[in-house]
C-alpha cells in the first residue's frame, strides 16, 4: 500500500491529504466520507473538509490530540452529531439523507464502543447486553432481563462468554471494574450482530494493564468476525499494533493517512507537537 | 443591590401592617389558648370507632390518590422532560399542565371536585391525584433530565427507539429519585387529606370541624392526636422504605 509522506510543517494546508492513499483500488467500501465539515458554537471548526474511504475488513486507527475532531468524526458518521457539510456513505447508504427509521436500521448494523462504556449502571450485566438487540426487537422483552425470552437471554450469554464475563451476568453493572465494564459494553455491541465497529478511545478510562487486555480482546473479536473497525486512540502503539491503517487528524483535517506498517511511533508523535 | 434590600425591607414592614400584626393581641389571647387546651384534656374516646373509621378513610384517600397520581405523572413527566419530549408543543403543554396542577391550592381543587362528584372521599382522592401530579410531574421530569446522557447516547447509537431509551436507560437511572419523590408525596397527601374534609371532601377533617363547632374539645383532642400519630407513622414508614430501597 502507498504511504503518505509527512511534511515537516504539519499544518493541514501544508500537507497534501492523501485521502484513501492506504486503500487498495477495487475493494468494497464500508465507509466513505467526503468533504465533511462540522463547527460547534462560536464558529469553532472541528472538522475541515475531511475525506476518508474505509474498505471492508480494514482496521483504521484515528489519532490526534484532544479536540482535533476524532470523536466528532465517528459521531457524525452515525448522525449522533449532525454534520454541517459533506457526504457520508456508510454500508452503502447515504447517511445524511436517511429518515428516522432508516437511520435506526443503519445504526443497528454498526457497533459503537464508547470511552465511558455508557452502561445503564442500575441494571444487571445481562440486561445491558440484551439492550444490544433493541434495534432488532422492540418492546419490553429487550428492556430488562426478567422480561426477555429464553432465546435472547441465551444469545446474550453467548456474547458475555465471548468477552469472558458469563459468570457476571446477574451482577449490577455498577459493581464492575473499569475493564469488566468495557467488556460488557463490547458484548452489548456483539449482541447487535454488527457489520462494522466504531470505538471511541475504548481504553482511555482504563489502567494500562486492563486497557491492554481489553484492546487485545476487542481486536481479536473484530478480526475473528472479519468486521471493519474504526477506532480512535491516544496510544500510538495501539494505533500501530491494532490498526491496519493510521489516519491522523490535526486541527480538524487529515494530515497522515498511511498503512500502519509503513509508519513508526516517532512520526505519529509529531502531530502532538 | 442596596435598593433591592431596602425595597424588600420596606415591603416586609408593609406586610406586617397588612397582616394586622399585634403583639398585645397575641399576649392577651394566650390565656384563651391555654383554656382551650385545658378543655381538650383528658381526650374523650367515646366516638373512637367512628374516628378510627374516618382515619382509615383519610389514609385510603391519601394512598389511592398518591398511587394514581404517581402512575399518571410518569408519562406526563416524560413529555415534560426537554430531552425526551417528542415535540416542543407537547413539552410546553405538559409543563403548563403540571404548573397548573401545582400552583392552584388543594382546597380550590377540592371545591371543584366536590361540585363535580359530590361530597365525600372520592372528591378528596381526586384532589390528591391532581396534587400528586403537580408535585411528582415536576420532580420526575427533573430527575429524568438529570440522568447520565451516556447510556442514552449508547442506546440511540445502536438503533434503539425513543421508548427503548426511556424504559431501558432513563427510568432505571431516575428511579431512586422518583421513589423518593413518591414517598414524599404520600407524606404530603396524608397531611393534606386531613384538611380536605373541611370542605366536604371526605376524611377526618369533617369530624374535626364538627367537634370544634359543637365545642366537643375532648373529642377534637382525640382526633388531633390520631392525626398526629397517623402522619408520624406514615413519615416513619416512608423513611424506612426510602432507606431500604435506596441503599
Amino acid at each position: 500500500m502507498p504511504v503518505a509522506r509527512l511534511a515537516i510543517n504539519l499544518t493541514p494546508a501544508a500537507v497534501p491529504v492523501p485521502t484513501g492513499a492506504a486503500v487498495a483500488a477495487g475493494t468494497a467500501t464500508d465507509l466513505e466520507v467526503a468533504g465533511l465539515c462540522k463547527s460547534f458554537d462560536r464558529g469553532r471548526q472541528v472538522l475541515r473538509d475531511v475525506s476518508l474511504r474505509v474498505p471492508k475488513g480494514q482496521a483504521v486507527a484515528l489519532v490526534g490530540a484532544n479536540g482535533t475532531g476524532k470523536s466528532t468524526l465517528l459521531r457524525c458518521c452515525l448522525r449522533l452529531i449532525e454534520p454541517d457539510r459533506g457526504r457520508i456513505t456508510l454500508l452503502g447508504r447515504e447517511v445524511r439523507n436517511l429518515r428516522r427509521a432508516a437511520l435506526r436500521s443503519l445504526r443497528a448494523e454498526v457497533g459503537f464502543v464508547f470511552q465511558r462504556h455508557n452502561l445503564v449502571t442500575q441494571l444487571s450485566v445481562l440486561s445491558n447486553v440484551l439492550h444490544g438487540a433493541q434495534a432488532r426487537h422492540a418492546g419490553p422483552h429487550v428492556w430488562y432481563q426478567t422480561l426477555s425470552p429464553r432465546n435472547l437471554r441465551e444469545e446474550a450469554m453467548q456474547c458475555l462468554e465471548q468477552v469472558g464475563l458469563a459468570d457476571f451476568a446477574a451482577r449490577r453493572a455498577d459493581r464492575l471494574s473499569g475493564g469488566q465494564s468495557q467488556r460488557v459494553a463490547i458484548a452489548r455491541t456483539l449482541m447487535q450482530r454488527p457489520r462494522l465497529m466504531f470505538a471511541d478511545e475504548p481504553v482511555a478510562s482504563l489502567d494500562p494493564v486492563a486497557g491492554e487486555e481489553v484492546m487485545e480482546l476487542f481486536s481479536d473479536l473484530i478480526r475473528r468476525q472479519g468486521l471493519t473497525l474504526v477506532f480512535t486512540s491516544h496510544h500510538v502503539d495501539h494505533a500501530l499494533r491494532f490498526g491496519d491503517r493510521v489516519v491522523a487528524l490535526r486541527q480538524g483535517a487529515i494530515v497522515i493517512d498511511s498503512a500502519a506498517a509503513a509508519l513508526d511511533a516517532q512520526t505519529i508523535r509529531q502531530i502532538y507537537d | 443591590m442596596f435598593a433591592l434590600y431596602v425595597g424588600a425591607g420596606a415591603f416586609f414592614v408593609f406586610s406586617l401592617y397588612g397582616s394586622d400584626m399585634s403583639l398585645s393581641k397575641l399576649v392577651d389571647g394566650l390565656p384563651n389558648m391555654f383554656r382551650l387546651i385545658g378543655e381538650m384534656f383528658p381526650p374523650s374516646f367515646a366516638r373512637i370507632q367512628s374516628i378510627a373509621g374516618a382515619m382509615l378513610e383519610t389514609f385510603q384517600m391519601a394512598f389511592a390518590g398518591t398511587v394514581i397520581g404517581v402512575i399518571l405523572s410518569v408519562p406526563l413527566a416524560i413529555l415534560a422532560a426537554r430531552s425526551l419530549s417528542p415535540h416542543p408543543a407537547l413539552y410546553y403543554a405538559a409543563r403548563w399542565l403540571i404548573a397548573l396542577f401545582r400552583t392552584v391550592p388543594d382546597l380550590v381543587w377540592a371545591l371543584f371536585f366536590v361540585v363535580t362528584v359530590g361530597l365525600g372521599p372520592f372528591a378528596g382522592m381526586l384532589t390528591l391525584v391532581v396534587d400528586a401530579i403537580g408535585f411528582c410531574g415536576r420532580f420526575f421530569a427533573e430527575a429524568m433530565e438529570e440522568t447520565d446522557k451516556g447510556p442514552q447516547e449508547a442506546l440511540s447509537a445502536l438503533g434503539a427507539g425513543r421508548s427503548e431509551v426511556v424504559f431501558s436507560a432513563v427510568l432505571p437511572a431516575a428511579l431512586p429519585s422518583m421513589i423518593n419523590s413518591s414517598l414524599f408525596t404520600l407524606e404530603k397527601a396524608t397531611r393534606a387529606s386531613v384538611v380536605l374534609g373541611l370542605v366536604g371532601a371526605g376524611g377526618i377533617g369533617i369530624e374535626l370541624k364538627v367537634a370544634m363547632d359543637l365545642f366537643q374539645y375532648e373529642q377534637a383532642a382525640t382526633i388531633i392526636i390520631s392525626v398526629f400519630l397517623l402522619v408520624l407513622l406514615v413519615e416513619r414508614l416512608s423513611s424506612s422504605l426510602r432507606r431500604l430501597i435506596l441503599k
